[in-house]
């Protein structure tokens, strides 16, 4: 064996290493600047010495731009993540988070209790989890059952059925709702915000997500093994059918967690780890930390322009789908951009 | 007894309980260092028995040993660095490189959560050369040819240094050089120590390498054996329903059908 090759690797491990390095310190540093931009006392920056003197600014940025900011590189990261991990293990790069009924369950429970339950905040985040889950649940329910193709076959068409029956609830709902009250709001949702971050919501969430991402985290090497087929995953001493159950739980959850306090958030699960794999390498032991970083720094911007752009709020899933869907284009269009080393 | 390192012992295995059984009673012991060929027409049960020999399926009857112990005895990462799989073909539809590919090879030898040290890319290199992809260890695999991914496939189950190496009609997408390049490879595994068991279609290849034989046939128990003494003639010409002779060309057998 060749003394150059291995050389050659270590350096490129340690440049992998490296480029995630960087992306924890843009990470870091939008974050900074993002807690400072902002529409007061004028568009823009604000000067960081009035936070001792102006007490509105720091209630600004304590109280409203901090969780806001958390939920957004939460959010990135869990969407990217998340979607990493699903099409990893349902080998299929077209695979978003909320596939196995889990955003459309969380959109039929936030329909739901807008137009049933009275639609407060609590009961809406409560009613968009327990159905998100359900989703899941169903969708895994039902991919038992199905008799037709192989196990990931399976679970891919509950999830499309499963979403279908869900999507037709909220259409469902939408004809029902009240046109005036009930039927904004409910669009609303459906197009995500993270305007209404509190505290309270974000600590109510905060410790399952960030468990869940660490754990997905863990599995960073593992999970090329178990993008393998079922028999070779085994083959190499895994145990496919627990492992991949344990990280779609591990990724559902915070999924659901999020999208109940920010509602739908497109694109980010589907075109961030793509872009990742492009710019970076299919080896997800660098590939899932580094989507995780540019996740959470594409919704933090995404949710800067949502925030800042118009005196009033406009919502995140246009951005995410927006910038999604070039950014996408752009990939396809240049299939050469993809660095070797 | 001792050198036995796989055995099959009256196994009976179907994968519906209302159909018939795909293997009937099948039983041999192969030894440690040697390459055995499982032979046999078209839906005769062949992948379905190296996945039996992988603990991937139960059998319904019968025991199977790895080394004198019941396979499922063995825990998962420990069966996974006694046993390699090398399948016929495998889809990827993300682009690692074939070194990474080859790489996931070292799971069973780290601890769960691990990752690979500079040793275990240094054993992945390796594999890489032996199979002959060392030019293409940077190549993303989606790119390679239906070829060089079998060698690939070869490669990560070489770089999970199994004692027995399990290969699912490993010539089947080789040209020629390919195929001779496997067959020497075959040779190199086993004067390393290594034990192969292989299903193959082509009997060039199973003259070539093979020491012992189990001959299969859809619906009856097989036969095995030295490769002299199983693969004849008249075996042959019964299991493909064709007439079959076997030639001496230059000192080597070589098998002409039509």
């Amino acid at each position: 064996m060749s003394e150059a090759a291995l050389q050659a690797l270590v350096r490129c491990t340690g440049r992998r290493q490296q480029l995630i390095g960087l992306l924890a310190a843009a990470t870091i540093l939008v974050f900074i600047l993002s807690l400072f931009l902002g529409r007061y006392p004028a568009p823009g920056l604000l000067d960081w010495s009035r936070l001792g003197e102006d007490e509105l600014a720091t209630r600004l940025v304590l109280n409203l731009r901090l969780p806001r900011l958390i939920a957004a590189l939460l959010l990135g990261m869990t969407l990217s993540a998340t979607g990493m991990v699903f099409q990893l293990l349902f080998s299929n790069p077209l695979v978003e988070p909320g596939f196995l009924g889990v955003s459309q369950g969380a959109a039929f429970g936030a329909a739901f209790a807008i137009v049933l339950l009275g639609g407060t905040a609590f009961v809406t985040q409560l009613s968009a989890i327990g159905f998100a889950l359900l989703g899941l649940g169903f969708s895994y329910f039902l991919a038992r059952r199905l008799r037709y193709g192989g196990w990931v076959l399976r679970l891919v068409l509950a999830g499309i059925a499963v979403s279908a029956l869900f999507s037709a609830g909220v259409g469902l709902l939408k004809y029902m709702a009240d046109p005036l009250t009930q039927l904004p709001e409910i669009t609303f949702w459906l197009l995500g915000s993270l305007a209404s971050i509190t505290w309270d919501k974000l600590l109510g969430v905060v410790v399952p997500v960030s468990a869940s991402l660490f754990v997905l985290w863990l599995f960073r090497w593992r999970l090329n093994v178990l993008s393998l087929n079922e028999e070779t995953a085994f083959s190499l001493g895994a145990a496919p059918g627990r492992e991949r159950l344990l990280l779609i739980v591990a990724a559902v959850l915070p999924t659901a967690l999020l999208i109940s306090i920010s509602g739908m958030v497109g694109w980010v699960g589907l075109i961030v780890p793509n872009f990742t794999r492009r710019i970076l390498a299919a080896d997800t032991r660098f590939g899932l930390p580094a989507t995780m970083l540019i996740g959470g720094v594409f919704v933090m911007l995404c949710d800067n322009l949502a925030r800042t752009l118009l005196p009033g709020e406009i919502p995140l899933g246009i951005f995410t789908s927006l910038f999604g869907a070039v950014a996408f284009l752009g990939l396809m269009t240049l299939q050469q951009y993809r660095t070797k080393s | 007894m001792s050198n036995i390192l796989l055995s099959f012992r009256h196994v009976w295995f179907g994968y519906r309980r209302d159909r018939p059984p795909v293997l009937n009673d099948v039983t041999f012991d192969l030894k440690a260092g040697r390459i055995l060929a499982i032979v046999g027409p078209n839906g005769a049960g062949k992948t379905t028995l190296l996945s039996l020999a992988l603990g991937w399926q139960r059998a319904w009857r019968g025991e199977v040993e790895l080394a004198g112990r019941p396979l499922e005895k063995y825990s998962r990462a420990e069966r996974g660095r006694w046993l390699a799989l090398t399948p016929q073909s495998e889809h990827t539809p993300f682009d690692y490189t074939v070194l990474e590919y080859v790489l996931m090879g070292r799971a069973p030898h780290l601890p769960p959560l691990g990752m690979p040290t500079a040793a275990d890319y240094a054993i992945a290199l390796r594999a890489v050369e032996q199979v002959g992809l060392a030019a293409l260890a940077e190549r993303p695999v989606p790119q390679l040819s239906g070829g060089e991914r079998q060698l690939m496939l070869l490669a990560r189950a070489i770089a999970q240094q199994p004692k027995l190496l399990l290969l699912d009609e490993p010539t089947a997408h080789l040209d020629l050089h390919n195929k001779a390049q496997l067959i020497r490879i075959m040779r190199e595994l086993r004067s390393q120590g290594c034990t192969l068991l292989m299903t193959n279609h082509e009997p060039e290849v199973v003259l070539a390498v093979a020491d012992d034989v189990l001959l299969m046939e859809a619906g009856q128990p097989p036969q095995f054996g030295p490769l002299e003494s199983v693969f004849t003639e008249a075996a042959l010409s019964r299991i493909y329903r064709l007439p079959i002779r076997l030639v001496q060309v230059d000192g080597r057998l070589q098998v002409l059908w039509t």
